[in-house]
């Protein structure tokens, strides 16, 4: 006779245990090392000494300058968006949804690139249409609103969304009622809908602020060359400077980065967790107000927007990228292709990067997949009061900045790793348990969301049918999560194709990524060979999100990012 | 086969409260259809989790013959105890065919080839599907799911068919070609079978038992016919049938069932503490010029008869029947041919 005491549970014991260490692994170790350290070296005075730093009170200073206005922009542009896209009745909605959500996938020095092709007296776009100002004027993005004004164009999305998604929930009859009761569109706007969406505006904006705090690839291509440091820009400087005092320094400076994304993630936390009104009413039919003769001019203005923020940037990174060199006007004599062929076929260092960033964005992309699955499954099906704290462990690397991340593996494995001996420090086996960290929260949800989704009693059917817990992994709960596991594999691989910021901490010879080669070119001045290989992943970018765009309709809600 | 025993089962979940399932004995005698009726919350589907092996109780246990599948400390894991469900749900494999939702069990177990193809063939054809086999769930009606799932019992031969609530989605038409599913179905195979539900017509119909529950315990065990005729307290009593309970002064007699005669002499010497509750079912009441007065408080035409409320003096309310039309207000007289005292 077969038993077990299982407690009428659908999970084999050792389920648990293996969602423990993986998150152990993966999120509990790398931040626990980085506080230490931070702490240890706050006790032995390496604070002190770094405090009376001016040039780390400019970074803070310059980080939330940048990125509050950065904010405020991102709220003006995305909110505005998600206001007329959801309430009106424009025209091409999921057109224009889709093209405003590109920036924020598009990766950051390639958006700062884009935008240094577009402005400025060396910009091809500008001199092929005779506009350019002229040579020795100053680029104008070389700023703090230059760096704040990409922050806005990158993070608007994620204002949009989280609006978006409070709008589409509004109740329509409230409206409704409010129409009745005699209100007019406009005061129904003032008396209604604003109120009701203001959380989704102040938590968007507390994540944008946070996006902002993180980011690296604009202020690192616009603000090193006109020395404004931000922090995350002064952690790589202070590695590339490598020196004693280096680990205590960037613990520190990483957790103040991750001070200030608390405090972000904390409000837009505590804001959506009074957005209960949700149950009241009728809600996911979206109040329309007919614009009437301003319905035209309402979408004049977002589609200038769109060409404002997404075609002008990218028709200049494609001029850059067809100009012989940097500087070089863009005429039918001068078009070549030369710096494709370039970053495709000559260059080692560019094929290395596409090779090393494929291979470990789908190691990433697939091997976290057999992880969140059973974590996924774990997490969803188990009544134990310590899921919702793994869960929220298994969250926390990702809401973090990279960089910080990158920094807490390095204290980990700067060392030898104990019993076994070997260093993977400066392999690229770094960056791929960085990834495995950083991307867990991303390759999870589509997965959970599906687990939710799913029926508890199509899998003890199959319990019934005699299916143990392998079989009914394989039979019938994979096959049914396939989508979003599917799903999964595409926004990890896309979101880690275009990473930048963990891997300029983890680099080193051979193990460049994209991002890296992008901005390693840039650096060295080959702007145009570095356009060109940003034209490629744009490209990539585009073509794996109308993949998933595509895939949506069989996909669970909010599995796709920039849908909701 | 065997017959399965619930010995003194009880289940308290960690959430707190009252426990769901409390301290219920009940044996299903082989080959039996046992009706779990009771309303919802009662803890009927907790009982029929946990007999499938989806929940532990934390007291008691349950025997299948003389093997032990579950108590608090140890239990036999569903895959292991050769059951079969029909889930409220239907919980048919949308990726699958249907051939491939009923072959499911037996390729499990490594039934495989001509053999496995003939066995699904035969459950298909016993509910009549035989020609959908290539079929998807999501191209089948609500009935040919259930039939769906009813094959996928039938073709291991389980020791014990579970069935939640099958019939709580399906509308009225399609309940009573159901019910007789289930009944050839029973009879055909001999498996034992419970059967949950909260629809005491239901109940009725198709089991050889009936066990009717509330708020986590059992009350009362029986044949449907025994269950009618003679339910255990006032909540049975309420449940079964349309009856109406009766405060009547008639603790001291012996006997149970009460005709008109008994009622009446009760009535005429009455000791006020001496009160019980009788149940008074609608056909037992007749409307005759030599009875007790009442007033109709509502009348609702059913087609084939009027089905009326009546107030009694004492302000207590009885259900009748009537074939001629009375109205709302009417004085009538009636006589209780019989009651029967909980």
């Amino acid at each position: 006779m077969f038993r077990s005491q299982n407690r009428g549970n659908s999970q084999p014991r050792w389920l648990f245990s293996f969602v423990v260490v993986v998150i152990f692994f993966l999120s509990v170790l790398p931040l626990g090392r980085l506080a230490m350290t931070g702490i240890s070296s706050a006790f032995q005075g390496g604070a002190r000494e770094l405090l009376s730093d001016p040039a780390v009170w400019q970074a803070v200073y310059d980080t939330l300058t940048t990125s509050l206005l950065g904010m405020v922009a991102a709220v003006i542009l995305g909110g505005g968006f998600a206001l007329l896209l959801t309430l009106f009745d424009v025209r091409g909605k999921t057109a224009l949804g889709f093209l405003f959500m590109l920036p924020t996938m598009i990766p950051p020095q390639v958006t700062a690139l884009a935008w240094i092709g577009m402005t400025g007296p060396s910009s091809a776009l500008l001199k092929a249409i005779g506009m350019a100002p002229p040579l020795g004027s100053p680029q104008p993005l070389y700023s703090i609103g230059g760096i704040a004004l990409l922050y806005g164009v990158q993070n608007a999305p994620l204002v949009f969304l989280s609006l978006r998604a409070g709008l589409l929930a509004l109740p329509r009859d409230g409206v409704e009622a409010a129409r009745l009761s005699g209100a007019s569109s406009w005061q129904v706007l003032k008396d209604i809908i604003l109120p009701l969406s203001l959380p989704g505006f102040v938590a968007g904006a507390a994540i944008a602020f946070v996006s902002c705090v993180g980011n690296f690839g604009i202020p690192a291509i616009l603000g090193i060359p006109a020395s404004i440091y931000t922090l995350p820009t002064l952690i790589y400087t202070k590695f590339a400077a490598f020196g004693p005092g280096t680990f205590a320094d960037v613990s520190l400076l990483s957790g103040l980065i991750a001070i200030l994304s608390v405090i972000g993630l904390t409000v837009e936390e505590r804001v959506l967790r009074g957005r209960d009104y949700r149950v009241i009413g009728l809600s996911g039919q979206v109040a329309m107000f007919r614009l009437g003769n301003w319905r035209l001019v309402g979408e004049l203005i977002l589609w200038l927007a769109i060409v404002i923020t997404l075609v002008m940037p990218l028709t200049a990174l494609i001029a850059s990228s067809l100009a012989p060199a940097y500087g070089v006007p863009l005429t039918s004599a001068t078009v070549t292709l030369d710096a494709y062929r370039e970053v495709l076929f000559k260059q080692a260092i560019t094929r290395t990067a596409f090779f090393n960033s494929v291979t470990l964005s789908l190691a990433t992309a697939i091997g976290l997949l057999v992880v969140t699955v059973l974590t996924g499954y774990y997490l969803v099906r188990s009544k134990s009061r310590l899921a919702p704290v793994l869960s929220a462990l298994a969250e926390i690397p990702y809401a973090l900045p990279g960089i910080v991340l990158a920094v807490a593996l390095i204290l980990v494995f700067a060392a030898p790793i104990p019993i076994i001996g070997v260093s993977i420090y400066g392999t690229i086996w770094i960056i791929l348990i960085a990834y495995f960290s950083s991307f867990f929260a991303v390759s999870l949800k589509p997965v959970v969301s599906a687990f939710r989704q799913l029926d508890p009693s199509l899998e003890e059917a199959a319990r019934l049918s005699g299916a143990g817990f392998g079989r009914r992994l394989i039979d019938i709960v994979v096959p049914l999560v396939a989508p979003a596991a599917g799903a999964s594999v595409i926004l990890v691989f896309l979101i880690a194709c275009n990473e930048l910021t963990v891997s300029a901490i983890l680099w080193s010879a051979g193990t460049q990524t994209l991002g890296v080669a992008i901005y390693n070119l840039d650096d060295s001045g080959s702007f145009n060979l570095a356009a060109a290989l940003s034209v490629l992943v744009v490209i990539m970018v585009i073509a794996m999100m109308l993949v998933l765009e595509l895939m949506a309709k069989r996909l669970p809600k909010g599995v796709v990012p920039w849908r909701s | 086969m065997a017959k399965l025993i619930l010995n003194r089962l009880s289940k308290a979940f960690e959430t707190g409260g009252r426990p769901a399932v409390n301290d219920v004995s009940l044996t299903v005698r082989d080959g039996g259809f046992l009706a779990l009726l009771g309303p919802s919350g009662c803890g009927k589907t907790t009982v029929l989790r946990m007999i499938a092996g989806f929940e532990q109780p934390t007291d008691g246990s349950i025997l299948l013959g003389d093997r032990v599948l579950a108590d608090a400390g140890e239990m036999v894991a569903p895959e292991h105890r050769n059951m079969a469900m029909v889930f409220q749900s239907y919980a048919l494999w949308p990726h699958m065919s249907v051939a491939d939702n009923v072959g499911y069990p037996l390729k499990v177990r490594g039934v495989i080839g001509e053999r496995r193809r003939k066995k699904i063939q035969e459950a298909l054809a016993s509910v009549r599907l035989e020609a959908y086999a290539d079929r998807r769930p999501a191209d089948l009606s609500g009935g040919q799911r259930q039939r769906v799932a009813l094959a996928r019992c039938l073709v291991t031969e389980p020791d014990v068919v579970l069935l939640d609530e099958p019939l709580a989605n399906l509308d009225r038409h399609l309940r009573q070609e159901m019910e007789e599913t289930f009944r050839e179905f029973h009879t055909r195979s001999g498996a034992t079978m419970i059967y949950v539900t909260h629809d005491q017509a239901e109940a009725m119909a198709l089991a050889t038992d009936v066990a009717v529950m509330s708020e986590g315990r059992l009350l009362q065990v029986a044949s449907p016919q025994e269950i009618y005729a003679r339910p255990e307290g006032r909540l049975v009593g309420g449940l079964v049938g349309q009856g109406a309970i009766l405060r009547w002064p008639a603790a001291s007699v012996d006997d149970r069932l009460l005709d008109w005669e008994a009622l009446q002499q009760l009535l005429n010497n009455a000791h006020a503490a001496d009160y019980a509750d009788i149940l008074v079912r609608p056909q037992d009441i007749e409307i005759s010029a030599d009875g007790m007065p009442a007033t109709v408080t509502s009348v609702l035409f059913e087609g084939e008869r009027y089905a009326l409320k009546l107030a009694l003096g004492d302000e207590q309310t009885l259900r009748a029947f009537s074939r001629l039309p009375v109205k709302v207000g009417d004085a009538v007289s009636i006589v209780i041919r019989s009651a029967w005292r909980l």
